[in-house]
């Protein structure tokens, strides 16, 4: 046996190691659990990144969506022609009327942009199913997206970054990721030569990603959608646009609404196999096999500010039984990025008065 | 009663154990998915969902067995402020395993959110669409999971202290195998 006076100090020596090794289990699961939480990675794209970047182009977002920031409410119903039951078990594609809270937008940062400065157009609806299954799409009126992943998506954002001395972006970032990004072409060909119009009614929405339909025997087929107009397009140089003042989108719908409703025919189109499913800025040939499976009714608009679109997160990625993403990088980005932007704004609505001041109201 | 060897029984230690590594694996999953873009983020919240649900549910039936078969009692010569700190941290826990699903699931109804567990499986909006409320809880479901985190740390230190240090039984009263 050993003195008393040893024994004491090999215990002490054994509680030391004890207590470094329990500082050193503590220390290693907290640092894993920063590390996954991108902590010690500055260049991670995370969410916040990007939603960051989407927010310095300009204007004040504050309580405003960080990307198609400026938009109008409206609502209608979907009205399912039953030819869609085939191709996916999505219970809103069953023959039947079901009720759409949805949004147009310009796909700027600034919500005060004048419409003028909206190159790209956007529908957004949210079709509801009475068993609480809910379709939302964001749609934008390009027939192509100007970027395949998410990476490529920052960088073009980030050549948006305000210069601060000029007030607005360098024009040469722009010139610089296009050049050096070829896949962009196609969209930027459409960017430069579409006529411009001056209503969203006269436009054509696209879902870009593609998505799978799931159809009752479990069969799985690659689809596109669009919202067709059913609206002759009423084209204008864009410089007659600046003479319409800054909200002639806005004032067009509500003077079209006023007359009667608005419908879009919602077509879905067929992939054929090796037609690209994970690249938006390529689009399908013209010869797919399309499905016309019913008609968007748009019957109101209302002011973003109080109108019932303003709370909604138009998640792509929310789909009913019988629609799933495809293995497009976009969709997850879309999702992930959506969810941080609503955060913010749900959390800013003291900065978005629900009603606005007189003269913002009165315009 | 808790079994003869002054330990948990044996539904109460599989029961921690199991909600051990689900609780992990929930603040991992958390933390990793609000912070990337990639495709793994809808892997990730379509797992997030139904594993809190799961351990809403597990923790409701956790502390229907807690109050039925009661605790072993902790050594007699654990200085007081241990013995209350252990309470009380058990009692924080038990909070958090119910309180932390809770606050996921009206989040997501504040929110306006369809909340899908799997398919066409839905669980109810528990609160109203509101988007002030969804701030508040966003907020608050982020910072009770640090909460949670570091309750959990200074929980494991505790139980390898009483292992390496104070060697006192308590570790064994939840963690032996020996049936
Ligand atoms: C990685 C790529 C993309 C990112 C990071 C991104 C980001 C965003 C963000 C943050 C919002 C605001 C969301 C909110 O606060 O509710 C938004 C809105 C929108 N985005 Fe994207 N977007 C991406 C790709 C696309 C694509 C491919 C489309 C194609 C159709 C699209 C269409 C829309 C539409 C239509 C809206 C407006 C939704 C509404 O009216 O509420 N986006 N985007
Ligand atoms: C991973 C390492 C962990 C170890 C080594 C560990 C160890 C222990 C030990 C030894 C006890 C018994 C304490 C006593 O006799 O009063 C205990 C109790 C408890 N543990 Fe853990 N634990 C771990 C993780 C967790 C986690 C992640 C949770 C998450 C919620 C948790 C929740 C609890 C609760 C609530 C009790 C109290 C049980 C009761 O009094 O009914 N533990 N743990
Ligand atoms: C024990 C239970 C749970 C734990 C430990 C947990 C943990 C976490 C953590 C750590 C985060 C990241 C927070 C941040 O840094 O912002 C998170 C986010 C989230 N959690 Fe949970 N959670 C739990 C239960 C739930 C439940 C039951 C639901 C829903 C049914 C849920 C839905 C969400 C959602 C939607 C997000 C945010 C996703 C996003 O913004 O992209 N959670 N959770």
């Amino acid at each position: 046996m050993a003195g008393p006076g040893k024994s004491d100090d090999k215990r002490g020596v054994h509680a030391v190691a004890a207590l470094a090794l329990i500082a050193v289990v503590i220390a290693a699961a907290a640092g894993a659990f920063a590390y996954t939480g991108g902590w010690f990675s500055p260049h991670r794209l995370t969410p916040d990144r990007m939603v960051d970047a989407l927010s310095r182009r300009g204007g004040d977002p504050l309580g405003h969506r960080r990307n198609h920031a400026k938009g109008i409410c409206f609502t209608g119903e979907f009205a399912a022609n039953g030819a869609g039951a085939r191709l996916s078990i999505a219970p809103m594609l069953a023959a039947g009327h079901y009720p759409v809270i949805g949004r147009f937008a310009i796909a700027v940062g600034d919500p005060q942009a004048p419409d003028a400065a909206g190159r790209v157009r956007s529908m957004a609806v949210r079709i509801a199913a009475p068993d609480g299954e809910e379709w939302r799409s964001g749609m934008n009126n390009s027939p192509v997206f100007v970027v395949a992943t998410p990476e490529e998506f920052y960088q073009i954002t980030r050549a948006q970054d305000l210069d601060p001395a000029a007030g607005k972006p360098d024009p040469a970032a722009m010139q610089r990721f296009l050049a050096t990004h070829p896949d962009s072409a196609v969209f930027n060909e459409w960017a430069k030569t579409a006529p411009w119009t001056t209503s969203f009614a006269d436009q054509t929405y696209n879902s870009l990603n593609a998505f799978r339909f799931i159809d009752a025997a479990g069969r799985s087929r690659l689809v596109r959608w669009s919202m067709q107009t059913t609206v002759a397009p009423h084209e204008v140089p864009y410089d007659a646009l600046a003479a319409l003042g800054p909200d002639f989108l806005e004032a067009d719908l509500e003077r079209r609404l006023a007359q009667g409703a608005l419908r879009w025919n919602l077509v879905v189109t067929l992939a054929a196999p090796g037609d690209p499913s994970n690249n938006a800025t390529k689009a399908w040939p013209a010869n797919r096999e399309t499905v016309a499976v019913g008609m968007l009714v748009v019957r109101h608009a209302q002011d973003e500010a109080d109108g019932p679109c303003r709370d909604y997160n138009y998640d792509p990625t929310i789909l009913p039984v019988g629609i799933q993403p495809s293995d497009d990088p976009l969709l997850p980005a879309r999702s992930a990025a959506y969810a941080k932007s609503f955060d913010l704004r749900a959390a800013e609505a003291a900065d978005y008065p629900r009603t606005p001041p007189r003269s913002e109201a009165s315009r | 009663m808790t079994d003869a060897g002054g330990r948990f029984s044996p539904l109460q230690r599989a029961l921690h154990w199991l909600m051990a590594a689900m609780v992990v694996a929930m603040l991992f999953i958390g933390v990793g998915m609000v912070s990337t873009l990639h495709p793994r983020y809808l892997v990730l919240i379509a797992i997030h969902k139904p594993l809190g649900i799961a351990i809403l549910v597990l923790a409701v039936l956790r502390l229907g067995v807690r109050l039925r078969r009661g605790a072993p009692p902790l050594p007699a010569d654990l200085p007081w402020w241990q013995a209350a700190g252990a309470k009380a941290s058990h009692v924080l826990l038990y909070a958090l395993l119910i309180v932390m699903p809770l606050v996921g699931w009206s989040m997501l109804s504040a929110g306006g959110y369809p909340i899908v567990l799997y398919g066409p499986i839905h669980l109810p909006q528990i609160v109203p669409h509101d988007d002030a409320l969804h701030a508040i809880l966003r907020a608050a479901h982020a910072w009770l999971a640090y909460l949670f985190f570091v309750t959990i740390l200074l929980h494991v230190a505790a139980a390898l202290f009483h292992a390496l240090v104070r060697r006192d039984g308590v570790f064994q009263s939840m963690a032996s195998w020996r049936r």
